[in-house]
């Protein structure tokens, strides 16, 4: 009889065990899939990463479902270093970036044996803007840097009223932050010059361009996308003293007079094949390229 | 028992029957007990398995950062400066703001609920303020960045996204759970020190202030810190409206009208961005270790300070 007990009690304490442990090996085996599954007929891209791209690539995944009904495409932003974080540990299919993989993250997706593959989907130029009412128009690459880096904490040194500068940049998983930091904070002179501590890290671009509305003393930066006009002021920036200053414009990006333009990327794990394959053919032919321009980016010139 | 010792022929009838029904309680009371067993084990357990997991993740942190970069004052993961200072700082100083405002306010909210609303009032605003408690913290944050912030600025801050808007935020998350907690604590304060007090002559406010705070203080004090750590550990109110700007202030009154990052808001804003097993990766759970262990000080501060005098007062009085 007591044995009896003993061994029900025994088998009870199993059987919860194995209640408990079963919903835990179900997800276990759910997250080792593939993120590249398909459901029937039906293919799901993953696509994830950069912010600034993640307006355009919703656009293209929306009209691109209307071509290929059978293909569908699930976009999510983050930040570039998120999405490329995603591709090493392979999680998505496409990582959108707003800046290059640096050659660590290569080795790091080597090392999971991914071969990251490089395409150049649109150009975006970088807007610098403040507050309509701020009086200044123009800065010189160096003047922003030491903005940045807090030699200049007045507006009044660079031509505007007297009152403190606040400085608003995105967080450091964007890639506009990294590009901004090389190519703007860096290029002041000091190539280990980093970003002041004051520095407001905002979540997202358009955190950015709202501060920016409500701040009069405010600066930040942001593709030229997410710039509306009407509500911020954007600066003409030159790419030293004695060059001239331009205003960030799909032209001037093309024409490369604007000092702050650059590519944005898709990234894929190896070669793409299949859907993945048809879906970048597309975004790079003219019809994905004029959703670019809708958009308020500037096209790469082969779709142009 | 009775019939198993009187009549030795019916233990073999009766008990076949009896027996099939004891041994289906048996089965369903086993099952029952193992399951509430189970679950009075695995809190502690995954409370054991989180420390585990954060040490074996984190304590990279500490052993390959110089301990004098660690507590640095420079926070700057790109260039591998992991300097946990200012991020103290900010926590420090978002939730000593949400103390300094809820603490006061919820207990004279609890006070004029428990002690001095007519019962009328007290049944309109007991639901509301559980309404409170169950508004999500997003929208909250989202609130503090479109009203809050602008209203702050306008002030005289440099910008609205400052240390004090987080902490009218996080005061306002942790009334809710103040209000109710000591509200709970009044009510527990038996109805005759009430009256002795009153009956010896003293006010209705004296009776509050000398009689039924004193006595309900150790659920008082867990209200408190209950509070405090909602208001430590909340995140994405805080990521919407402090700015993030990982800079020691100043010292003074001024620090709190200036942007901070607070080490919850850093782990969310970066978690998503590090390749996992990386040195940031590691810092960042050593980030958690430390607002483990400053939320782990709270409460056994808390238990101590309760069980010092509450435990002992409850007993002997109660």
């Amino acid at each position: 009889m007591k044995n009896k007990t003993i061994l029900l009690r025994f088998s009870c304490t199993i059987l919860t065990l194995i209640i408990f442990a079963l919903p835990a090996t179900a997800c276990r085996s759910e997250g080792s899939q593939t993120a590249e599954t398909g459901i029937g007929n039906e293919r799901a891209i993953q696509n994830k990463g950069s912010d600034t791209l993640v307006n355009v690539a919703l656009a293209w995944a929306e009209r691109y479902r209307q071509i290929e009904p059978d293909v569908s495409i699930a976009v999510t932003g983050g930040g570039s270093g998120t999405g490329i974080a995603a591709l090493i540990n392979g999680t998505v299919d496409i990582a959108n970036a707003s800046r290059e993989m640096s050659e660590s993250e290569f080795e790091e997706a080597r090392a999971n044996g991914i071969e990251s593959v490089e395409h150049i989907v649109a150009i975006d130029a970088l807007a610098i803007i403040v507050h309509p009412d701020n009086p200044v128009g123009q800065l010189t690459i160096n003047q922003l840097s030491d903005i940045y880096t807090g030699k200049i904490t007045n507006w009044s040194e660079v031509g505007g009223n007297d009152v403190s500068i606040i400085l608003l940049s995105r967080e450091t998983n964007s890639g506009t932050h990294v590009y901004f930091l090389e190519e703007v904070v860096r290029r002041g002179g000091s190539e280990e010059a980093i970003f002041a501590s004051r520095t407001i890290l905002m979540p997202s671009s358009v955190g950015i361009t709202s501060e920016v509305r409500r701040n009069p003393n405010a600066i930040g930066y942001d593709g030229l996308g997410y710039v509306d006009p009407e509500h911020e002021k954007i600066l003409a920036v030159a790419a030293d003293s004695d060059s001239p200053f331009v205003l960030p414009s799909v032209e001037t990006a093309l024409a490369g007079t604007y000092p702050l333009a650059r590519n944005l990327y898709m990234y894929t794990a190896g070669e793409p094949t299949g859907a993945i394959a048809d879906y970048l053919s597309w975004i790079i032919s003219p019809a994905g390229q004029e959703i670019v321009t809708e958009l308020g980016f500037v096209p790469i010139i082969s779709g142009g | 028992m009775t019939s198993k010792e009187n009549s030795p022929q019916r233990t073999i009838s009766l008990p076949a029957l009896v027996r099939e029904k004891i041994s289906q309680y048996s089965w369903q009371e086993l099952v029952i007990e193992n399951l509430i067993r189970l679950a009075g084990v695995s809190a502690i357990l995954i409370i054991a398995l989180i420390f585990f997991f954060l040490l074996r993740e984190g304590s990279a942190a500490f052993l390959d950062v110089p301990l004098r970069q660690l507590f640095g004052g420079r926070w700057y993961p790109i260039e591998e400066l992991y300097g946990f200072w200012p991020l103290i700082v900010g926590s420090f100083l978002v939730t000593v703001g949400a103390v300094v405002i809820s603490v006061p306010l919820g207990l004279l909210t609890a006070v004029y609920l428990g002690e001095i609303a007519p019962s009328w009032q007290r049944e309109i605003l007991k639901p509301l303020i559980e309404v409170l408690a169950g508004i999500p913290s997003i929208v909250l944050g989202f609130l503090g960045w479109v009203v809050l912030a602008p209203l702050i600025q306008r002030l005289g801050a440099p910008t609205g996204l400052t240390a004090f808007t987080g902490s009218l935020i996080l005061a306002y998350m942790a009334l809710p759970t103040i209000i109710s907690i000591t509200e709970d604590a009044l009510y527990a304060v038996p109805k005759e020190y009430r009256d002795g007090s009153l009956a010896l002559g003293a006010t209705q406010w004296q009776t509050i202030w000398r009689v039924v705070l004193p006595a309900a203080r150790s659920g008082i004090v867990v209200a408190i810190m209950l509070g405090i750590g909602r208001a430590i550990g909340e995140t994405m109110a805080v990521l919407m409206v402090t700015g993030n700007a990982a800079h020691v202030p100043e010292l003074g009154l001024g620090a709190f009208f200036q942007p901070v990052r607070t080490m919850t808001a850093t782990i969310a804003a970066e978690m998503g961005e590090v390749a996992s097993g990386s040195l940031h990766y590691s810092v960042l759970f050593g980030i958690g270790i430390v607002l483990f262990l400053i939320t782990f000080g709270i409460n056994s501060l808390a238990s101590r300070l309760v069980g010092g005098n509450g435990r002992r007062r409850r007993r002997g009085q109660l």
